[in-house]
């Protein structure tokens, strides 16, 4: 608890001056890059790119939720419950398709663009989100699904306000994993001509720049990790409110 | 659509046998019939494919390609579902899945090697660049398997130390779901600096392959991705030993080493294996991106592929992989299920 | 011969076991009852030493625990826990055989050994060898844990709690079962329960504790009628005391020339069950037969002198 007291805030500063103001680092840098090359990305922004980057997992992520959790309560009632094996195996299925596949095999159909990346985020978002909701809603505790019903509540009010609530900490298990994902898989988008910051690393990589290679892996590894560590607090912050 | 690409009387079968196929499929309740009614539309699907494509061909030039377009595709991955479907709901034992798995691979390595596809862009993709495929692959299941041994050889004694020792646990995990959180991209990218600069530096790093570019930073990559899976499922899997099960072990006087091996690890071993389920699954889509910093595998074409805008080069990359990571995640779950065979409830 | 010696364990500040001796006889059960926190597991597990003490020592037959390496020593003494504590993925036959393989006996003579305590627990060999934990009932799987705890003839059985997860019918029979085989195979048990109604019926002994300290220790009929402290006196609980002691007093102690009427009970059925046969049919004496010979008849008013006898 006490190293990440310091820890977090300080990795919060070092993404925020690496993302708006890079040429703080460019002493840094400089030895790793190629003699008389650019030390810090030009083509386009660091701000920019990050903000398409995020972008791109948001949208992909709040679509894949919405998604992904009304299916999950779909097939948990009894008027779904038909459909469930198969979306099981849609899912186990699915999980096993690598997130590079999906990506690549959505370019024939989408073209190249942010297109095909969305599609590919979504889609790969969406299986541990459904899973995750799907395992929240069949394991809620009996004695507390008996009481609500037991005290008037009608289908509709039971779902507001009992199984959603206290599915939420597991269904946030799996939207961490998914925007974990995403936000690799979306660094790959740029091999579709995505706007995102696997631009700057594959940059580095076509021209032997580490510079380049270094100031995109640590932006976009600091993102994954500062927003994993921050949705595992929320997740221990609802499941302490319910109890867990 | 097919009918203007070959004669009537040669498309109606296969379009027939498809109609048929999802007539079977489609309504709910009887799995047998459903799995029948894929066979067939599947059958009926390649039926079409082997009629197009040469009716399309004929009479154009040499450089001509043709490739199945996306109504194919959809109803090919409808009749796939419904097959996935139908064997689920038959709930088949390890045995037959096993069986069935086989006579899949059997059946694609006919169709795929009696040359009646050969007229697909994908199949002359194929045929333009054997050598290289069979190189790719070969590298591509090395960077897979070699780094799944690599993290067991690592991962399982370093769970079973966490697994021993608590504040051990309380360092090693952290880290190594940190370790999972980097992008791939990322992490490969990191890699290059990294091993370049121990190939330059430490005498003898280079002899053994070990450089910036190349198959030694995917394999590093692809082994710290690993780690997680490996210890954490060792973890795990030692601890779901039940508490009293343990404490009669330890009274009957069983050594630490007796009880790991007598008790903790047959008895965790399926949850191990799932931990290494899931690797050699991720590692055969994460090898992938290794074709992006030269380390091969299906990833050169993959990347090829988009970069000239080659649909069927993408292709000839990605489906295999994705064949790969399938045959791969049913043949260890089947290894999980066997090793989990011994009492019906296991409390 | 087991010599308890002064034995002691702290955890940081508190006493758990505090300076507790005792002795017991060789082919005697003897019963470890307290409250939770009392310190009677941590005694327990003293004597196998899956808990080391602070200070004192155990001596089995003269010889130090201390002298051995715990794994060694625990495989000469059994153990048996409550929820029995069976391996899962081992079949009957193998974890009855756990410790005799630990200790490298031949295989036939593993098997042979194996269908002998079967047997034992009037469980069909042939028919429960090869089922694995899980297909077991409660009942059978607690029979086959003390199965397992008795397998290479140990000089001590330890048991902590061993009926704890049995329902009340299943839990009275497993007594039974108990005392008919240590009778037969003439062992040394130490047994820990909070239950004193199992210490008394079980224990030829028992060794009340109390805040990591031991109370009492004595007979249970001393129990029952000199309770050493106001708390042994709440374990027993003061209604029930009569009622207790009638309980482990045989019928052949007060039997007297004479007939009486009605059903008729065994010499072995103790003065409780002639009391409650008296009450419900309204008889004052019930007549005593062995194998159908008749050998008197017990009293109201015997029974009565009896129970005031105590003082």
């Amino acid at each position: 608890m006490k190293i990440g007291m310091i820890l977090r805030p300080a990795l919060i500063a070092l993404l925020l001056a690496l993302v708006v103001r890079p040429d703080w680092f460019v002493p840094v840098f400089a030895p790793l890059a190629p003699e008389g090359g650019p030390v810090i990305y030009q083509r386009a922004s660091l701000l920019s790119l990050s903000l398409s980057h995020l972008g791109l997992v948001l949208m992909a992520s709040l679509a894949a939720t919405f998604v992904a959790v009304t299916l999950a309560i779909f097939v948990t009632r009894p008027a779904g419950a038909a459909f469930r094996p198969l979306s099981r195996t849609i899912t186990n299925i699915g999980q096993t398709f690598p997130p590079v596949a999906v990506l690549a095999l959505a370019v024939p159909a989408l073209g190249f663009g942010a297109g095909p990346t969305l599609v590919a985020l979504f889609l790969y978002g969406l299986l541990p989100i459904f899973e995750n909701a799907i395992t929240a809603l069949s394991t809620l505790p009996p004695a507390t699904m008996e009481a609500a019903r037991g005290i008037g509540l009608s289908r509709w009010q039971r779902l507001v306000r009992v199984e959603l609530p206290l599915a939420l900490p597991v269904t946030l298990t799996g939207i961490r994993l998914s925007v974990v994902i995403a936000l690799g898989t979306a660094t790959i988008g740029s091999t579709v001509a995505a706007r995102t910051l696997g631009e700057v690393i594959i940059a580095g990589l076509l021209t032997n720049n580490t510079a380049f290679v270094l100031q995109g892996g640590l932006i976009v590894g600091l993102f994954a990790v500062l927003i994993y560590d921050a949705m595992v607090l929320l997740e221990r912050h609802l499941a302490r409110r319910m109890g867990g | 659509m097919a009918w203007n690409l070959a004669s009537p009387l040669a498309v109606l079968p296969g379009l027939a046998a498809v109609l048929l196929g999802l007539g079977l499929g489609l309504p709910a309740g009887f799995a047998r019939l459903r799995l029948v009614g894929a066979v067939v539309g599947l059958a009926g699907l390649l039926w079409l494919l082997m009629q197009g494509a040469p009716a399309l061909l004929d009479g154009a030039g040499e450089y001509a390609r043709v490739s199945p377009a996306v109504g194919f595709w959809c109803l090919l991955v409808v009749l796939m579902l419904l097959m996935a479907d139908a064997l689920a709901t038959m709930a088949l034992g390890p045995m037959q899945r096993g069986a069935v798995l086989l006579t899949v691979i059997g059946a694609l390595a006919i169709m795929l090697g009696s040359g009646v596809l050969a007229d697909l862009s994908v199949m002359q993709e194929y045929a333009a660049r054997r050598d290289a495929f069979v190189s790719e692959l070969v590298r591509h299941l090395g960077l897979a398997f070699g780094s799944l041994a690599a993290a067991a050889v690592i991962g399982f004694p370093l769970g079973v130390l966490c697994h021993r020792r608590e504040q051990l646990r309380g360092a090693i995990l952290p880290v190594l779901s940190f370790l999972q959180t980097i992008p791939s991209l990322a992490m490969f990218g990191l890699m290059i600096p990294l091993l370049g600069w121990v190939g330059d530096t430490v005498p003898g790093a280079q002899a053994i392959g070990i450089a910036g570019i190349g198959f030694a930073p995917a394999f590093l990559a692809l082994v710290l991705y690993s780690l997680l899976p490996v210890v954490g499922n060792t973890v795990a899997g030692l601890g779901a030993t039940p508490p009293a099960a343990l404490e009669a072990a330890r009274g009957m006087g069983m050594t630490p080493a007796q009880r790991l091996l007598r008790v903790e690890l047959p008895l965790g071993l399926p949850i191990i294996l799932t931990g290494l389920r899931i690797v050699l699954v991720q590692n055969i889509g994460l090898a992938v991106i290794a074709g992006l910093i030269g380390g091969g595998g299906f990833g050169t074409f993959v990347f090829q592929g988009l970069n000239q805008t080659a649909t069927d080069l993408i292709l000839l990359g990605a489906l295999p992989t994705v064949a790969l990571a399938l045959t791969a995640g049913i043949v260890m779950d089947i290894l999980v299920e066997l090793t989990r065979r011994t009492p019906k409830d296991t409390r | 011969m087991i010599e308890i010696d002064k034995i002691t364990k702290t955890y940081g500040a508190t006493q758990a076991v505090d300076s507790v001796s005792m002795t017991v006889e060789t082919g005697t059960i003897t019963v470890i009852v307290g409250t939770s926190g009392s310190g009677k597991t941590t005694l327990l597990r003293m004597i196998n030493r899956l808990e080391e003490p602070t200070s004192g020592e155990v001596r089995i037959n003269g010889e130090s625990t201390l002298s051995l390496k715990p794994h060694i020593l625990r495989r000469r003494i059994g153990y048996a826990i409550q929820g029995h504590g069976l391996f899962p993925h081992h079949t009957v036959a193998r974890n009855i055989g756990a410790v005799p393989e630990l200790l490298n006996w031949s295989r036939d003579k593993i098997a042979a050994r194996v269908d002998e305590l079967l047997d034992l627990f009037s469980m069909e060999p042939a028919q429960f060898r090869d089922r694995y934990p899980g297909e077991l009932s409660g009942g059978q799987q607690q029979r086959v844990g003390v199965a397992r705890a008795l397998a290479s003839r140990p000089d001590l059985l330890l048991m902590d709690e061993p009926f704890g997860a049995l329902d009340p019918i299943i839990r009275t029979r497993a007594q039974e079962d108990l005392r008919r085989i240590q009778k037969r195979l003439g062992s040394t048990i130490m047994l820990v329960t909070h239950d004193m109604e199992e210490a008394i019926r079980l224990g030829d002994r028992v060794a009340v504790m109390d805040g990591g300290k031991l109370v009492q220790y004595a007979t249970p009929p001393e129990i029952i009628t000199h309770p050493a402290t106001e708390f042994v006196a709440n374990m027993v609980g003061d209604v029930e005391r009569p009622l207790r002691l009638l309980s482990l007093i045989p019928l052949s102690e007060v039997v007297e020339e004479g007939s009486a009427e009605g059903e008729a009970l065994p010499p072995e059925a103790s003065l409780r069950d002639a009391l409650s046969a008296c009450l419900w049919t309204g008889r004052l004496a019930v007549p005593v037969v062995q194998d159908g010979r008749h050998m008197g008849r017990v009293t109201l008013d015997a029974i009565r002198a009896r129970a005031e006898l105590h003082t």
